[in-house]
């Protein structure tokens, strides 16, 4: 997409935490433009704050972190990376409309003042196009279901057609439909380039879209390979919710006593 | 009219309309952050700021608005920076604002100490040809920031944490929002009083949520709805003797009621004929689809099946297809009737 050389993420024995307690210790991670990646890992492991490092919510307290060729601190248009978090749903206090709330999301390219113009609306329809809403445009987001709303989300962020694109579980809690669309979206998206990063502890049909994983345990990687690889050598990442207690595999939804121990230490 | 033959309730009703137009343009940020008390904890701070102008013989509109803007500050500071202490902070600022606002009034010389009440409770009709000068000023400054920044404002206040992560200036936004509220706060002040202001950016704000649909349409309804009762609550309060703060509120607070009834009645009464119109084939024993045996019959966007008269809406649901009832062949109204519903 972008002709330069640099990686699209670069860590380097990252320290990665919050009010000065390192969550993530020693992180080495290189992503290449147009890689989609899976960041896999239980609750507790360290996985959000990895993400949340490279997106300036968490605080990088030692080692370098580098987005699309510049230090996270240092990266100008910040929109180049789009963003959807670990939310339920979108409703505030105030109603809005899908129009709406997708315009934010192309806001954080036109700087303080500029006003959103055609050609930032055309980008906005597309969006949410994308992600099959096209038809809900003018509705309020709270009379959407929980799993549309995160499409909603998803749609927000690819408004502003980033080049890196950094996602926190966005199949939790979404019912099964909304998690093919969503695999179909990050398909198309991944085809045209833009970089993908996905924080999930269960891949589901995510997995036909994501080639490369990574596994954090304890606030370090434990695996970078294959998808295929982190699935065999740690067990069935692809069980989700439902299947609660229903299989002996080892689940990511499930803190190892050693996790348990790394968040009472002050990690989240 | 004879209200307006006096030149007091001339100025008061200007006043009362600026007011009334741009409290609930800044209230309704407050609201969609859900940090609707801002307005009176700078409420508390502005009086400081009015006792400082009366001790120095200064206007207390400029010395109060130099307080509730650097409280507003100092505010966003704090929250951007603490986490566990924020909420503290921010009390042991307001406190401090309205205990140093009547220790520093109490020390002004005798007579001047009265006027502790006209700030705390508004007193529009005492508002002066310049007073209205400084208004006006700060209405337009505060209506120009909002046209100019409100997309962003709104983006801030709806979500904070994805504004920060791809690059807006989230601590400079709510900085700028604070200010206006702060603004607003010393404008309003002589209207609504200090104790008050709070109810006139977010009563008509949480009225218009009730109604509104999209953000852009809450903002203007809250900003109509805010000058209609600030106008006809201090029309009112010339007739009524009444104070027009607590006059205006009350009537905003009598609109929120009215309006919160009527949407409560019309979700009860939607549900009950969605529930009705479900009964009629509750146990539905088989699935509409082409060539099914029920007339396909086109209706609109979508097509429904004629079931013993009735037409069958098949619509996907999380388990299985459900179907709503669109009303009969002859009965095109009622569809339209059930589509308002949902």
């Amino acid at each position: 997409m972008t002709p330069s050389s640099s990686d699209a993420v670069r860590l380097r024995d990252a320290h990665i935490g919050y009010d000065d307690v390192a969550v993530v210790a020693g992180v080495d991670l290189t992503v290449r433009h147009g890689e989609a990646l899976a960041v896999l890992g239980s609750n507790g492991s360290g996985k959000t704050t990895l993400a949340r490092g490279m997106l300036g919510l968490a605080t990088v307290l030692g080692g370098d972190v580098e987005l699309l060729g510049a230090p996270v601190g240092r990266l100008r248009d910040r929109g180049r990376v789009g963003y959807v978090p670990q939310r339920h749903t979108v409703s505030g206090a105030v109603p809005a409309t899908v129009r709406e709330v997708v315009s934010v999301g192309r806001l954080a390219r036109l700087g303080l003042f500029r006003r959103l113009r055609a050609a930032d609306r055309v980008a906005v329809g597309e969006a949410v196009a994308a992600v099959g809403l096209a038809d809900r445009m003018e509705e309020p987001v709270a009379s959407l279901s929980g799993g549309q709303q995160r499409r909603v989300l998803v749609a927000r962020a690819l408004a502003a057609q980033p080049e890196l694109l950094i996602m926190d579980e966005p199949t939790a809690g979404v019912d099964a439909a909304s998690q093919d669309a969503l695999a179909e979206v990050l398909g198309r998206v991944s085809a045209a380039g833009t970089t993908l990063l996905v924080v999930t502890h269960e891949t589901g049909p995510l997995a036909s879209v994501l080639t490369r994983a990574v596994v954090v345990d304890q606030g370090r990687i434990s695996y970078d390979g294959p998808l295929a690889g982190a699935e065999t050598g740690h067990g069935d990442h692809h069980c989700g919710p439902e299947d609660d207690g229903a299989r002996a595999g080892y689940r990511m939804d499930q803190p190892t006593v050693s996790a348990r121990s790394a968040r009472s230490l002050g990690g989240r | 009219m004879e209200i307006l033959e006096y030149g007091f309730m001339q100025r008061a009703l200007l006043a009362s309309l600026m007011v009334g137009l741009v409290a609930p343009a800044v209230g309704i940020f407050l609201v969609q952050r859900r940090l609707s008390l801002l307005g009176d904890g700078l409420g508390h701070v502005a009086l400081t700021g009015v006792a400082i102008g009366v001790l120095t013989s200064t206007a207390p509109v400029g010395t109060a608005l130099v307080a509730a803007v650097l409280g507003a500050v100092l505010i966003e500071l704090v929250r951007a920076r603490g986490r566990t202490s924020g909420d503290v902070a921010l009390a042991v600022l307001f406190y401090g604002g309205i205990a140093g606002g009547v220790v520093l009034l109490s020390l002004a010389p005798r007579g001047q100490a009265t006027n502790l009440e006209s700030y705390l409770f508004g007193a529009i009709t005492t508002t002066s040809g310049g007073d209205l000068a400084v208004f006006a000023a700060i209405t337009l400054a505060v209506l120009l920031v909002v046209g100019l920044l409100g997309q962003r404002l709104y983006a801030v206040s709806d979500d904070e944490e994805y504004a920060r992560a791809v690059g807006l200036p989230v601590l400079a936004l709510n900085i700028v929002l604070a200010a206006l509220v702060a603004s607003t706060v010393v404008l309003s002040m002589r209207v609504v009083g200090l104790l008050l202001i709070s109810a006139l950016m977010i009563v008509p704000s949480a009225v218009a949520q009730l109604v509104a649909r999209s953000f852009r349409q809450a903002l203007y309804l809250a900003c109509s709805i805010g000058l209609v009762v600030s106008v006809s609550g201090t029309t009112a309060s010339y007739y009524t003797g009444t104070p027009s703060g607590g006059t205006i509120v009350l009537l905003a607070i009598a609109l929120f009621l009215v309006v919160a009834a009527a949407v409560a009645l019309r979700e009860a009464t939607a549900r009950r004929r969605h529930r009705r119109r479900g009964d009629v084939h509750a146990a539905h024993p088989h699935e509409h689809g082409p060539g099914c045996g029920h007339p396909a019959v086109r209706h609109g966007d979508h097509v429904d099946y004629d079931h013993d008269g009735h037409l069958h809406a098949p619509h996907l649901t999380g388990t299985g297809v459900h179907y709503d009832e669109h009303g009969t062949d002859s009965a095109p109204a009622d569809r339209a009737a059930t589509e308002g519903a949902r």
